[in-house]
């Protein structure tokens, strides 16, 4: 187990570091057109061959991970944050505070997020560039993925009020911030970790079926998302196996998030 | 010579006695027909259904593009286009065996019109306020008679079921190659050779040869695509390049490319003074100057030949050469040429600072493209401007927005800058864009519903075009046509990227199948259709 977690680890940091040194190992821009030789096989020039319009496939695909990898962690730390807060006030003021704040949770939870998130992006104004378009379909993740965490965080809060060690902090006088800073968040950090390491690969997923449906990151950055639109034409797909690599790496980066979060849980 | 007579007998009725086995010959549509009622058919799959049972007047050939006698032997329009007169074919039976007449006709005609009826093919009809009757002049000759000239008036007829007045079955009854004889919700659609069909070959055998026509429901193109490899099914009207490319490679003669179609591609730039727009960038979607030069600076050789694997050409105009009446032959290319573009926008005042475009207020030249998510081609005919664009200095973003969202903004909200989406002409005449060239139209997209003309070439054009549409003179109506082709290239409210190719595939067990760039490409004989 201890050598899958290192071999998880090592695989997140290779692929971070094509992804960070992409300008250099990438054979070509990920925009440039190769109009000469669209669709293309693998060749030396090519690693992964080229797409429909001559891109090489190669080259989107690190800037695509590259795009997926920082973003997705900063979009789950944000949804943590923003569960570590309203979870946490919720649990810790009880009554009416809590039940408006699970009333809101379950809002968020019954929403059908793809369509809002559809939505969302529909009103967004046309002109934002790739970069702002990208950085903003995470931010969207991660305001609207806050819910389900925060559900957890304020049960966990409510369970620690119950506690022994809580009552014997407040009985010597500890209230208000001190308790939440001293005693409080230090014991929720198990939980709030497992809620990150767990968005992450949620929010990766949710950027590829966003970017599945043509509604991702906008052209012509790739995302890890965007790439996988190359799967869609199935008939098409089996004389040339390596469009599924874009597919692979996700399955890789999802599973070593998840071997690194087992991890974590264990901790907890 | 007993021995060659009969070899020599053979050869002759082999093809023949070849051609008639009968058999399903099986497609999919994309969902469930909205109406079997043929009057009221609009939708795609409604029209499929008309168009394999229905008996109609005349049959516009998908190839030649002439109409052809089907139920009426001949026709004669009168009056400038206010009258037209049918002799019908005599001893002809609906599929359940009632007789056919020309008080079926006038029946039809009655009912079409009918406003409580709401059938497009008859609004097609409606030329002025006032009645269209309809009369029964003797059993084998009908006259139409309308309030005012009905422009295109024969080819109407291509879509007008005869449905009958006497039948029990009322508009089941059919005069077509087929009858529906069965529907089972969702899955497929089962439609019998009629036997009382008046149609016979060459040899004087019954048409059609197939006994049957199996409409399978399937909604994913991809599927539909698996499906025809496994050779579950005959024919697909339709191939994306792709997997027109894919299939080619796999066995040639599973697929034709049949020409240029009679769809366009196009581009165009958000025009209204209402829309949320700076005055700076209206002023340069409103300048001809600028139109041209972004027409100029887009590769559409390219387009055609990296989007569309080469099964499309550089579009000229409103027109597609597919249309060989009505295209305006005088009309060349739009050539690609970055210089001279740079030169017209240097007319207007745009100069280029550290590669950026600026215009005269030194606003940098960028704006937004809006398309259809999900249409793989347009997406990367978008990304394809954005990288030639860039060539000349110009910023383009691309938004891909679900459908919904984007009819709202080209057609409600107005807040978009400039949109890439297609047009489907599935009628040949001019008459059929009268909703998109006259100014005060719903689909004059670039300024739509105007009040009055915005400008002296638009009222040119409404001129021209209500015009041809008050003329039942076919070359009167080419001359105003022309002139309006011509503005359209001239101005560039659209910019016509690429024409696509029609690309379909018929199974090789298909006996007798001529592709037409027309719809319905592969099926439009369908009586002459045979299986192997």
């Amino acid at each position: 187990m201890k050598a899958l977690r290192w071999g998880a680890t090592a695989l997140l940091i290779l692929a971070a570091l094509a992804a960070i040194g992409a300008h250099y190992v990438a054979p070509a821009g990920y925009e440039h057109q190769f109009r000469e030789s669209p669709g293309v096989s693998p060749s030396a020039q090519h690693p992964l061959g080229t797409d429909d319009l001559g891109r090489d496939r190669f080259a989107r695909l690190i800037y695509g991970l590259r795009v997926s990898l920082i973003l997705a962690p900063l979009a789950a730390a944000l949804t943590t944050l923003m569960a570590a807060l309203i979870g946490g006030i919720a649990g810790y003021c009880g009554g009416w505070v809590e039940g408006c704040a699970l009333v809101i949770m379950d809002l968020f939870l019954s929403i059908p997020w793809l369509f809002l998130l559809i939505t969302v992006r529909a009103m967004l104004p046309l002109n934002i560039s790739p970069e702002s378009s990208v950085f903003i379909t995470f931010l969207l993740l991660g305001v609207l993925g806050w819910a389900a965490s925060a559900r957890i965080i304020c049960a966990g809060t409510r369970d620690l009020l119950k506690s022994e060690f809580v009552w014997l902090a407040r009985a010597s006088g500890f209230s208000g911030f001190k308790l939440l800073r001293l005693h409080l968040l230090p014991n929720l950090r198990g939980t709030l970790l497992a809620q990150f390491w767990i968005s992450i690969p949620v929010f990766i997923i949710a950027e590829a079926n966003l970017g599945a449906m043509g509604l991702g990151v906008a052209e012509p950055l790739p995302s890890l998302g965007s790439l996988l639109r190359e799967l869609q034409n199935v008939v098409t797909l089996r004389p040339e196996p390596w469009r599924f690599m874009p597919l692979l790496v996700l399955i890789m980066v999802v599973s070593c998030f998840q071997t690194l979060l087992n991890k974590n849980e264990v901790r907890t | 010579m007993k021995r060659f007579l009969l070899f020599a007998l053979a050869l002759l009725v082999g093809p023949l006695a070849f051609a008639q086995n009968g058999g399903e010959l099986r497609f999919c549509i994309n969902s469930e027909p909205k109406t079997f009622n043929p009057l009221l058919a609009q939708d795609d799959n409604s029209e499929v259904i008309r168009y394999l049972t229905a008996g109609v007047l005349l049959r516009v050939n998908r190839i030649t593009q002439k109409p052809q006698p089907e139920l009426a032997t001949g026709w004669k329009v009168l009056d400038g286009g206010k009258r037209i007169r049918f002799k019908l074919r005599e001893g002809l039976r609906y599929s359940d065996g009632t007789q056919f007449s020309s008080a079926d006709v006038a029946y039809t005609m009655q009912q079409l019109m009918d406003p409580a009826l709401h059938s497009t093919t008859g609004d097609a009809f409606r030329s002025a306020e006032g009645k269209v009757t309809a009369q029964a002049v003797s059993p084998t000759v009908v006259e139409i008679a309308f309030p005012a000239p009905v422009a295109n008036l024969v080819n109407l007829f291509d879509t007008v079921a005869i449905v009958s007045e006497k039948s029990p079955q009322k508009e089941t009854a059919t005069l077509g190659p087929f009858y529906m004889a069965e529907h089972k919700s969702g899955s497929y659609i089962l439609l019998k050779r009629n036997p009382n069909y008046w149609k016979k070959d060459a040899a004087g055998r019954p048409l059609p040869y197939l006994d049957s026509v199996r409409l399978e429901i399937e909604q994913n193109r991809e599927i539909e695509a698996l499906r025809y490899r496994r050779g579950e099914v005959h024919l697909i009207n339709t191939v994306s390049p792709a997997i027109f490319e894919k299939f080619t490679a796999d066995d040639p003669s599973l697929v034709r490319d049949a020409g240029v179609s009679s769809d366009t591609e196009q581009l165009w730039f958000n025009q209204s003074p209402t829309a949320s727009l700076p005055d700076y960038k209206r002023a340069w979607f409103t300048s001809t100057n600028f139109r041209r030069a972004i027409s100029q600076a887009i590769n559409r050789e390219d387009m055609a030949r990296v989007v569309f694997r080469g099964h499309a050409k550089p579009a000229i105009g409103i027109i597609s050469p597919a249309n060989k009446f009505w295209f305006n032959s005088k009309l060349k290319p739009h050539p690609y040429d970055p210089a001279a573009a740079i030169k017209l926008l240097q007319q207007d005042g745009f100069h280029q600072e550290n590669g950026v475009l600026k215009d005269r207020g030194g606003h940098a030249v960028e704006f937004s493209i809006i398309t259809n998510a999900g249409n793989r081609p347009r997406e990367n005919m978008a990304a394809m401007i954005q990288e030639d664009l860039k060539k000349i200095g110009i910023k383009v973003s691309v938004a891909p927005m679900d459908f919904p969202s984007l009819i709202e903004r080209i057609s409600d909200k107005l807040n978009y800058e400039a949109c890439l989406l297609g047009l489907v002409n599935a009628d040949l005449d001019p008459n059929s864009q009268m909703n998109v060239w006259l100014s005060s139209a719903d689909n004059h997209q670039w300024n739509t519903r105007q009040k009055t003309p915005a400008t002296p070439w638009e009222a040119q054009i409404d001129k021209l075009m209500r015009a041809q549409s008050s003329s039942a003179d076919n070359s009167k109506r080419k001359q105003y046509w022309d002139e309006v082709q011509q503005i359209a290239w001239e101005q560039e409210p659209f910019i016509y990227l690429v024409n696509k190719d029609t690309l379909v595939a018929i199974a090789p067990g298909v006996k007798n199948a001529q592709p037409s760039t027309l719809r319905p490409q592969t099926y439009w004989n369908v009586e002459e259709l045979a299986l192997k």
